[in-house]
């Protein structure tokens, strides 16, 4: 009997339950292939761990613990944050457990590592975990509590979504990038455009674009209420993975007659790069129409746009410049890896002549944190994922949010600047 | 179970960072982030909250991060039961793993004002407005989550694999 069609979210799940066949809409109990916890969420999963009174983690090489948010640490409370999860991580053996001066953000971090694979199942206590469907991945966001029954048994639950398929063709323009399209997917869907759905990206736009921009594309799925973004695996995913897996993996395609629940199609040859302004992702905006808005602070790094590309578009426009006397440029690349790249490049010297402070791989500002927090009545442009209400520091503060090349052009002129502008 | 409260109104959207925000992400201690409970949304919310009362909101409550802190700060601000348009994926399903009730129910957001009395039947899905003289009924949890809130939270329910 021939199977129905199925996509590649739906294969993913399939095997990983042990089924031929899934349907959206069904609940599964499926293996998985990797479980994430940070510095954050880690804490609360080791109080549910403990009380499954479980002796051992299901496999000490594929719970992965990344020390990113508070570190390094910013205050005593988050310093003993830190110490819980590190006791643990010894205590179990965990082999991919992340130390300050060895980590980065562990969005970036887990892709660089070939910690996560086309293929896998991988789920995350961080929202951002669906960044990994960019290597054809399903990889999905959940709560402290899934993440300590995982790390117990190695499996969880999950009903299978439907898929919006988004098919992207044209010529993408000069400065435009990932981070606009996604951007321009959430100003047209809305913040949840796509809740509880999977979000497959495609088309020859897609085809042609770099890692970096596919793993930025897909972090933002959650920003749609997406449970995850997937591109389908290709040769630049398959020159990323090798040489970085330390294990096999499968690459999965979907169906010609798969089904879809909405099919989204996008030209791209006349797109802007695009800003969203307070206090939702999907407040998009052409960069021109926001073009003069004065700011306070940028900053260039996060999970979505703390890579290395990112870096090097950020860098081609501050090479030679200095930024606006007003204006305080925060860098902040992803991992050490990154950073030292950066610098090797010749990046980080850029950044610094030109008057930026450069951080040591964090979460830092991004949420809130710490390393550039807004005090009332402050505006940031952030390359980040959120610009929600007080997602930056106080409740009265405005974040915006762009690629690197606009937060780089802004930067120099102590307002939100189109990037041809700075010339 | 049945659940008496006041109801504390919200508009659409409610995000994470809202409901608890990430400067007070350095504890996990209930009760701590319980003070700040909404704080972002509504300053006075913490002050004003009283046991058993029920958050209200429009649709995609608890969007955004995945920080279980949300629903374990509305639980311990003493908050019986959520009931909103829709609820964001990660929020929906960590409420449920930790035992905070949530319901989805449109038409009763339609129909319902701050300070209105509740009262709500989680086994049936009944929800009655005491101050309007109301009932609905919200969209029943599939079999499989139920069984989960039964045994108390996923801990429990997956206590009896790993044994
Ligand atoms: S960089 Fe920001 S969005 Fe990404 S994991 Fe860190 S806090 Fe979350």
């Amino acid at each position: 009997m021939k199977l129905m069609g199925m996509t590649i979210t739906e294969k993913i799940l399939a095997k990983h339950a042990g089924r031929d066949e899934v349907h959206p809409g069904e609940l599964l109990n499926c293996r998985v292939d990797v479980v994430l916890g940070n510095d954050v969420t880690t804490p609360v999963a080791i109080e549910e761990f403990e009380k499954l009174q479980a002796d051992r983690v299901f496999d000490r090489t594929r719970v992965v613990i990344v020390p990113d948010h508070f570190t390094p640490n910013k205050d005593i409370k988050s310093a003993e944050q830190a110490k819980g999860v590190r006791d643990f991580a010894r205590k179990h053996g965990i082999v991919n457990y992340f130390e300050i001066g060895r980590m980065g953000i562990e969005h970036c971090l887990l892709p660089q590592e070939g910690l996560v694979l086309p293929g896998d199942l991988i789920i995350g206590a961080d929202s951002h975990t669906c960044t990994y469907g960019a290597l054809g991945a399903f990889s999905t966001g959940v709560g402290s509590t899934d993440m300590a029954a995982a790390m117990a048994t190695g499996e969880a639950w999950f009903k299978v979504p439907e898929t919006i398929k988004f098919v992207f063709r044209g010529e993408l323009p000069p400065y435009v990038g990932g981070k606009d399209l996604i951007l321009r997917v959430i100003g047209d869907i809305g913040v949840d455009g796509a809740r509880y759905m999977a979000m497959e990206f495609t088309g020859p736009v897609i085809s042609s674009l770099s890692m970096d921009n596919r793993f930025t594309m897909a972090n933002m799925a959650i920003e749609a209420g997406g449970k995850n973004g997937i591109f389908a695996p290709d040769e630049i995913t398959l020159d990323y993975v090798r040489g970085r897996n330390k294990r096999e993996y499968t690459l999965y395609y979907s169906d010609a007659d798969a089904q879809y629940a909405e099919i989204r199609e996008y030209d791209v040859t006349n797109m802007e790069p695009v800003v969203a302004v307070p206090h939702l992702p999907e407040n998009v905006r052409n960069v021109s129409e926001v073009a003069g808005t004065s700011i306070d602070q940028v900053v260039i790094g996060s999970c979505t746009n703390g890579r290395i590309e990112d870096l090097e578009m950020a860098a081609g426009i501050l090479r030679g410049r200095r930024i606006h006397p007003e204006v305080r440029l925060i860098i902040l690349p992803g991992t050490q890896e990154i950073y030292l790249e950066a610098l090797r490049k010749g990046f980080i010297e850029i950044f610094i002549e030109a008057g930026a402070a450069v951080s040591t791989p964090t979460c830092g500002p991004c949420l809130g944190g710490h390393m550039g927090i807004l005090a009332r009545g402050e505006r940031a442009l952030a390359t980040t994922n959120r610009n929600f209400v007080g997602r930056m520091g106080d409740p009265q503060s405005e974040v915006y949010l762009s690629s690197p090349v606009v937060a780089a052009a802004s930067a120099i002129k102590g307002a939100i600047t189109p990037p041809w502008e700075v010339k | 179970m049945k659940l008496t409260g006041k109801v504390h109104k919200f508009g659409s959207d409610v995000d994470t960072d809202a409901i608890i925000p990430a400067r007070y992400l350095n504890t996990s201690d209930p009760a701590e982030l319980a003070r700040h409970c909404m704080e972002d949304a509504d300053p006075a919310f913490p002050s004003q909250v009283k046991q058993g009362d029920i958050i209200v909101a429009d649709k995609n409550f608890g969007c955004g991060s995945s920080r279980e802190h949300a629903p374990i700060a509305i639980k311990a601000a003493g908050v019986s039961c959520v009931i909103a348009r829709s609820f964001a994926r990660i929020f929906y399903r960590n409420s449920i793993n930790i035992g905070l009730p949530i319901l989805e129910c449109p038409q009763f957001i339609d129909e319902v004002e701050a300070g209105d009395k509740l009262e709500v039947d989680l086994v049936r899905g009944e929800i009655k407005n005491l101050s309007r003289g109301k009932t609905y009924l919200a969209e029943p949890f599939p079999g499989f989550m139920q069984d989960i809130i039964d045994k108390g939270g996923l801990i429990n329910y997956v206590r009896e694999k790993v044994r």
